[in-house]
């Protein structure tokens, strides 16, 4: 199979949902946050004058535009660049896109994606750092959609655009240039199917990524539990409320007799998120706390 | 003055402004004998404006209303029954007793979705509208809020939005303060802003913008014919400010009926009481709108009370519909999440 960088992916994906679907839109940002990659955004830009538009930095009107417009029939992606920008847009999505479906009874579908580069950036400080998935998962209505390969983003933008519901597309700039094979045929990846992303056997670590939080693929999280009697929750939310405390919370609702040690969370501090490399370290979900981890739950 | 309408139309506008206030009437009576809870809002003293403007929309047009939505669905033909089970929770309601009385949706009558929030639909509304522009359907959309809107972010930043790309979207601003609740005759409106008029705000924007009576049934359709046609014809938003006076029912905290409306009032308001006649004789829309009709010869008193007394007939039989409605299953909570 042939290697695409993440980024790569990820523009394929679009490029083919821009040229399939007249519905699709894309509002916001360059798709790509500060990556300097920005000829592959600009060559779509030019190309979909109509339909790739850079909005006034209004993201409590421009998230709340492309859920009216998905709401009478268009398909927009709405790019909201930094995860922590969702937050000026927070009432519109949590509170009327979230809802729409719900509250009228279904008969009002807001099929709109919010894209975000969420997490720890490097050097991003407390106001750029955010990972609101766990904020958003607190708020029925949304899918939340977390991809981790080329493979991964390109299968479930397919999807996330398809989808008929509000989806929130959580991405991360520190994958935008990792490679690793992508199929050439058009590969839909759907919502709530994990993926091992390693197997693990004896004194290896299988790696269980969920790829959507809602909806969750729980059964393969507890199937994993039950083959190797440990748990340990990475993900980059704060600790408090967050993704890993719910998965951990169902693994000890579901599968506790299953579980020989303790579960154990790597999530970020609850600290806001400093700027001075050696802090951000020390908070982050790093590969030296997953080790420490990792070891004591062997112990 | 009456809108330019022939009679039939005229009969229409009246038939609809009746069904509003007899609707709007019985939900009070509803609540003081404990069939719904929760705050409600009403659309008494506001009739003129929801039937003469919404009377100016083609059928595949969008609307989107607030917690004040009950007037805008009744003009616009929503069927009082199940509006009326909505707002008490039925199984029966049209969003199967998922919304309520802040989220009504019609989206068979082009009501999407109501908001609860005062601005939370000021960015949807363009947002539909430039779905329509881009989709080139010609459809535009009415955006209906009340003066309290323009105080939070939302609309600025949609008003930047709606202007900047021409977007067909009516903003249409009821505010149902004239006078400002609780103060002096002139002294304020009834919402916190700095901005006076209201109508700097959009102009700002550089979208078109004017105020109009809004008790004044024939200046608000000529007003909104008006706008609804430039924004057709691809001009972009206009903006549009009606002034009402606040009934007096809405003065407290729950809204109470001073009198129970009767055409007759037009003519002769000595039974209503002191403190509240003033409204009845010079600010409520509907008497006024009657009174015109009968003064134009278009129709006689006895015609105007056959009319209402079918009105309240139409009423109570979607009271004894809702009443008769069941609730919903309590697993009807957990359907509905996803499309």
């Amino acid at each position: 199979m042939r290697e695409l960088a993440y980024y790569e992916a990820k523009f394929e994906a679009l490029r083919e949902l821009l040229e399939v679907d007249e519905r699709v839109h894309l509002i916001g940002g360059t798709f790509l946050s500060l990556s300097p990659r920005k000829a592959v955004f600009q060559e779509i830009a030019k190309r979909y004058p109509d339909r790739v538009i850079s909005p006034p930095i209004s993201e409590l009107g421009f998230c709340g535009l492309a859920t009216g417009a998905a709401m009478a029939g268009l398909r927009p992606i709405v790019d909201l660049s930094t995860g922590s920008f969702i937050f000026e847009a927070w009432p519109q999505v949590v509170n009327e896109a979230a809802n729409a479906f719900y509250m009228s009874g279904g008969q009002t579908r807001a099929p709109v994606v919010f894209h975000l580069f969420h997490g720890i950036r490097g050097g991003g400080a407390a106001q750029h750092s955010h990972s609101p998935q766990a904020m958003l998962w607190n708020c029925p209505g949304l899918e939340i959609v977390l991809p981790s390969s080329p493979r991964d983003v390109k299968g479930l933008l397919k999807t996330a655009v398809r989808s008929d519901n509000p989806t929130i597309f959580v991405d991360h700039v520190q994958l935008l240039e990792i490679r690793g094979p992508v199929p050439e045929k058009d590969e839909v990846i759907p919502f709530g199917v994990a993926d091992v992303k390693r197997l693990g056997s004896d004194v290896t670590v299988k790696v269980v990524d969920p790829r959507t939080l809602v909806p969750l693929d729980f059964a393969m999280i507890l199937a994993s539990v039950e083959k190797t009697q440990r748990a340990i929750i990475v993900d980059e939310t704060h600790q408090s409320c967050g993704v890993a405390a719910e998965i951990a919370a169902r693994i000890a609702e579901e599968g506790f007799d299953r579980l020989k040690v303790p579960l154990r969370r790597v999530a970020t501090l609850d600290v806001p998120v400093p700027y001075s490399p050696p802090l951000e370290e020390f908070i982050s979900p790093s590969e030296s706390r997953i080790t420490d981890a990792i070891r004591a739950t062997l112990r | 003055m009456l809108p330019n309408l022939p009679r039939a139309s005229l009969l229409d506008f009246c038939r609809r402004m009746l069904l509003i206030r007899h609707f709007e009437e019985a939900l009070v009576d509803l609540y003081n004998k404990g069939h719904f809870r929760g705050h409600y809002h009403l659309y008494i003293g506001q009739e003129a404006t929801g039937v003469a403007a919404l009377s100016c929309l083609r059928a595949d047009d969008y609307l989107f209303s607030t917690h004040r939505n009950h007037g805008h669905l009744l003009a616009r033909g929503a069927e009082p029954k199940r509006l009326l089970a909505e707002i008490l929770g039925r199984a029966d309601g049209y969003n199967k007793g998922k919304g309520g009385t802040f989220h009504t949706a019609v989206a068979s009558l082009g009501f999407l979705h109501t908001s609860g929030v005062v601005a939370g639909i000021i960015p949807l509304a363009i947002g539909t509208a430039y779905a329509s522009k881009a989709l080139k359907n010609g459809r535009v959309t009415a955006c209906l809020f009340g003066d309290g809107a323009l105080e939070e972010g939302a609309a600025p930043e949609a008003f930047n939005l709606a202007s900047l790309w021409k977007l067909p979207v009516l903003f249409l601003c009821e505010n149902n303060g004239k006078y400002g609740a609780g103060q002096a005759v002139g002294a304020a409106q009834s919402s916190s802003m700095a901005a006076h008029p209201l109508t700097d705000l959009p102009q700002a924007y550089k979208i078109p913008s004017q105020q109009v009576d809004g008790v004044d049934a024939g200046a608000v359709h000529q007003v909104i014919l008006d706008a609804i046609k430039k924004i057709r014809q691809g001009e972009g938003p206009q903006f549009i400010e009606t002034q009402t006076v606040r009934w007096p029912g809405s003065e407290t905290n729950w809204p109470t009926v001073p009198v129970p409306t009767d055409v007759a009032l037009a003519w002769d308001v000595n039974s209503v009481p002191e403190k509240v006649r003033e409204w009845y004789r010079s600010s409520d829309p509907l008497l006024i709108f009657v009174r015109e009709l009968v003064e134009a010869e278009q129709v006689t008193r006895e015609e105007i009370a056959a009319l209402e007394r079918k009105a309240k007939e139409v009423i109570a039989e979607a009271v004894s519909f809702a009443l008769a409605s069941p609730y919903p299953k309590p697993e009807e909570a957990l359907k509905d999440l996803s499309a």
